[in-house]
């Protein structure tokens, strides 16, 4: 659900960058004077990208520059090509896959020409970063880097701007890449967390082990420690399970989960959920107990006739966000009264009364 | 025999006794209460539907106005929340500032449930009393904060602004000007043969009961359990002071007005160590990011705020908004053993039972 979500705002972010992208290059045309399709003018439009300090500029026939100017070829081909059909009063033609205009509407396959492009653009960046580099460290008194001061007769300070763009060259490198990858980074450095083992692993283990043992090893969905939420253990319920489960964890000489904390629902638009935090004054033990259940006729056993204390908290979730909860005494609006229409929580609540 | 009719009668929810905008329907046999039910929800803002379109800091002023009388710790939930998802280091000075901010919204808030209670109970001068005293907190908070009551103070990863040139000195001089004063409240009111007759084992229930009705603070104290999340699951430096958890065993209502003067104390030792403890400099903001977003995933933490436990839950997405919001409202579970308390009583205890749960209704509708 929420990955989905990630990918579409990552889509959207890599269109903009592109779109932005293609203007700012579209002026540096413009400003180079309309009439320039040379081809030893590729490498200054290829570098005319936001990150103005690409290492290309024209008067080096250096490896970098022939690089970039290999990668960015294609590319400029296009934007010549598109010029002068702008020149010459045509439209631009909309397969601009490699060009530079991606078109004003946002169909799927503008999106996905905009994507490509972007990633173009990134290996194009990548490319010449990694040549920068090579070339700073071996020979540094290259005049590639717009950085560097034209006509400067100074060694060290040549070496400098280069050590300066060549910096840049991966920052920007870098920037690209990571938007590229977008939210990847995170998931990969999550694992990399893990490596040491909760000190509520061995609560954990016993919980599911009793569990197990009394009520079948199949009545889990899942178990797993809460890094985010100060280590606690994680009891995920099936939904036909969730109140032997509870009952299990509040009769349970080993477990005796006494006092109900906190129960509350959640909408997450393809199911909804009902956390309850449960805490032992025996055992001074937390534990976290979830249930999935259907969204278009969400369901689930009270918890009332286990913890007095969960009356009101059901009652909420009753009101907010439509959950019922057979079982309980007086399941009731709580908060917002009879006669309000819908459930305000719910993910794709349309308020009855504009006005309130 | 004297021939009793039942009755129905409306108390709120505009009533000055019950501490808001609550109401409460009770049936009558007589004099004694056959069923009682509260009627909440007068002032529901829907904080946590409004949070979902909100930034997390945006989202800081809305806790104020959930418990007004202790809107320091409502700061402190939101952020510890997303602190712990986000794994941020508070800097000490801060954490400094946040537990002698805390404490002193806490005194505050029990010397509010000190004076109205009394008055509640038909004596008036405790009442000023006790607002005396806690102007002078909401005085040195409006120093800190720039506000009386709607601190708005705490900040993920810190504390707002640092104190002002002698405040430390001024929160130090404070403890013992309140010990004496405590000492006087006491002789005014504690030994009081009427008060006690009102409140000495009226509105009692077990350790079992308290537990099995999820209630927290002084109204679980009140039984003998001793559990308070600043000692037992220290979160913040709570763990570098000295105090005690003062508990009884009555159950009553006369209890939890002891357990709550004794928790003033408590509060008062940990200002003066906060205070002797102070760091010289150092930041009051820890390094995090200009817009904050939480980590994918849930996470939900609980504190000891006046009233009890106070918790909150987020689910996040990643992005810079919840996904989903809720806090544990500790005035909202503590309320629901009221029925259960009032079924049988005298009617005119339902106010001294009432007043003794300590509620504010900003918290209870949320």
């Amino acid at each position: 659900m929420s990955g989905e979500k990630d990918l579409e705002q990552l889509k959207k972010e890599a269109v903009a960058k592109a779109k932005a992208a293609a203007a700012a290059k579209r002026k540096a045309m413009e400003l180079a004077g309309g009439s320039a399709p040379a081809e030893d003018t590729a490498a200054p439009t290829a570098s005319a990208e936001p990150e103005a300090s690409t290492p290309a500029s024209d008067d080096g026939d250096d490896l970098a520059k022939k690089k970039a100017a290999a990668v960015a070829k294609a590319k400029a081909a296009a934007a010549a090509k598109k010029k002068a059909m702008e020149l010459a009063g045509g439209a631009p033609p909309a397969e601009t896959a490699e060009g530079d205009n991606a078109p004003a509407g946002d169909d799927a396959k503008a999106k996905a020409a905009a994507a490509a492009k972007a990633k173009a653009v990134a290996v194009a960046k990548a490319k010449a970063a990694a040549a920068a580099k090579a070339k700073a460290a071996g020979t540094s008194a290259d005049s590639d880097s717009d950085a560097a001061p034209i006509g400067g007769d100074d060694e060290k300070a040549k070496a400098i701007a280069a050590a300066k763009a060549k910096a840049k060259a991966v920052a920007a490198a870098k920037a690209k890449a990571a938007a590229a990858a977008g939210g990847k980074a995170d998931a990969t450095a999550a694992p990399a967390a893990e490596a040491k083992p909760s000190v509520n692993q061995a609560f954990l283990d016993k919980y599911v082990k009793v569990i197990s043992e009394h009520l079948g090893s199949d009545v889990l969905e899942d178990s797993y420690i809460n890094k985010l939420s100060k280590d606690v253990p994680t009891l995920v319920a099936k939904r036909d399970t969730y109140y032997k489960i509870a009952q299990f964890l509040k009769y349970n000489e080993l477990l005796g989960f006494d006092y109900l904390s906190e129960l509350h629902g959640s909408d997450f638009e393809t199911h909804m959920e009902v956390y309850v935090h449960l805490f032992s004054y025996k055992n001074r033990q937390s534990v976290a107990l979830k249930v999935k259940i259907d969204r278009s006729e969400p369901t689930i056993e009270s918890l009332q006739p286990l913890w007095a204390g969960a009356e009101w908290p059901e009652c909420e979730a009753y009101d907010l966000l439509g959950i019922k909860f057979p079982g309980h005494p007086d399941l009731r609006r709580i908060l917002l009264g009879e006669d309000w229409v819908g459930h305000p929580l719910r993910k794709d609540y349309e308020p009855y009364d504009v006005e309130v | 025999m004297i021939r009793t009719e039942e009755m129905i009668l409306n108390v709120g929810p505009q009533h000055p006794s019950t501490h808001g905008v609550f109401r409460l329907v009770v049936k009558i046999d007589g004099e004694i209460i056959t069923e009682a039910k509260p009627v909440i929800g007068y002032l529901h803002r829907g904080t946590e539907k409004l949070a979902e379109d909100l930034q997390y800091t945006q989202i800081i002023p809305y806790t104020d106005r959930m418990d007004y009388l202790s809107s320091m710790t409502n700061n402190y939930i939101l952020c510890h929340a997303v602190e712990t998802m986000m794994g941020i280091e508070i800097p000490e000075r801060a954490d400094f500032l946040r537990v002698i901010a805390m404490e002193l919204n806490r005194i505050a808030s029990h010397l509010v449930a000190w004076g109205t209670y009394i008055l509640d109970l038909g004596a008036t001068s405790p009442f000023i009393y006790a607002f005396r005293d806690r102007e002078m907190i909401i005085n040195m908070l409006n120093e800190l904060s720039g506000a009386r009551l709607t601190f708005n103070y705490m900040r993920v990863g810190g504390v707002k602004w640092d104190a002002p040139e002698g405040w430390i000195e001024k929160v130090g001089s404070f403890v013992p000007y309140l010990r004496g004063q405590l000492i006087g409240y006491h002789q005014l009111v504690s030994g009081n043969e009427i008060f006690l007759d009102r409140v000495k084992g009226v509105g009692k229930y077990t350790k079992e009961e308290a537990i099995q009705y999820s209630l927290s603070g002084p109204n679980l104290r009140s039984t003998g359990v001793k559990w308070d999340l600043r000692k037992d699951e220290p979160y913040s430096i709570y763990n570098r002071f000295n105090f005690d958890v003062p508990t009884s065993e009555d159950g009553d209502c006369l209890a939890r007005y002891h357990l709550r003067l004794q928790e003033i104390e408590e509060s008062l030792k940990i200002l003066e160590q906060a205070v002797e403890q102070f760091p010289g400099e150092g930041p009051i903001m820890a390094k995090v990011p200009k817009i904050i977003k939480a980590p994918k995933g849930e996470a939900f933490v609980r504190i000891e705020s006046p009233r009890g436990e106070i918790g909150c839950y987020i689910y996040s997405d990643g992005k810079k908004e919840p996904y989903r919001l809720k806090f544990r409202r500790p005035s909202f579970y503590n309320l629901q053993i009221l029925p259960k308390l009032l079924k049988g009583e005298n009617i005119a205890n339902m106010i001294a039972i009432l007043g003794a749960v300590d509620i504010v209704l900003g918290e209870v509708d949320g």
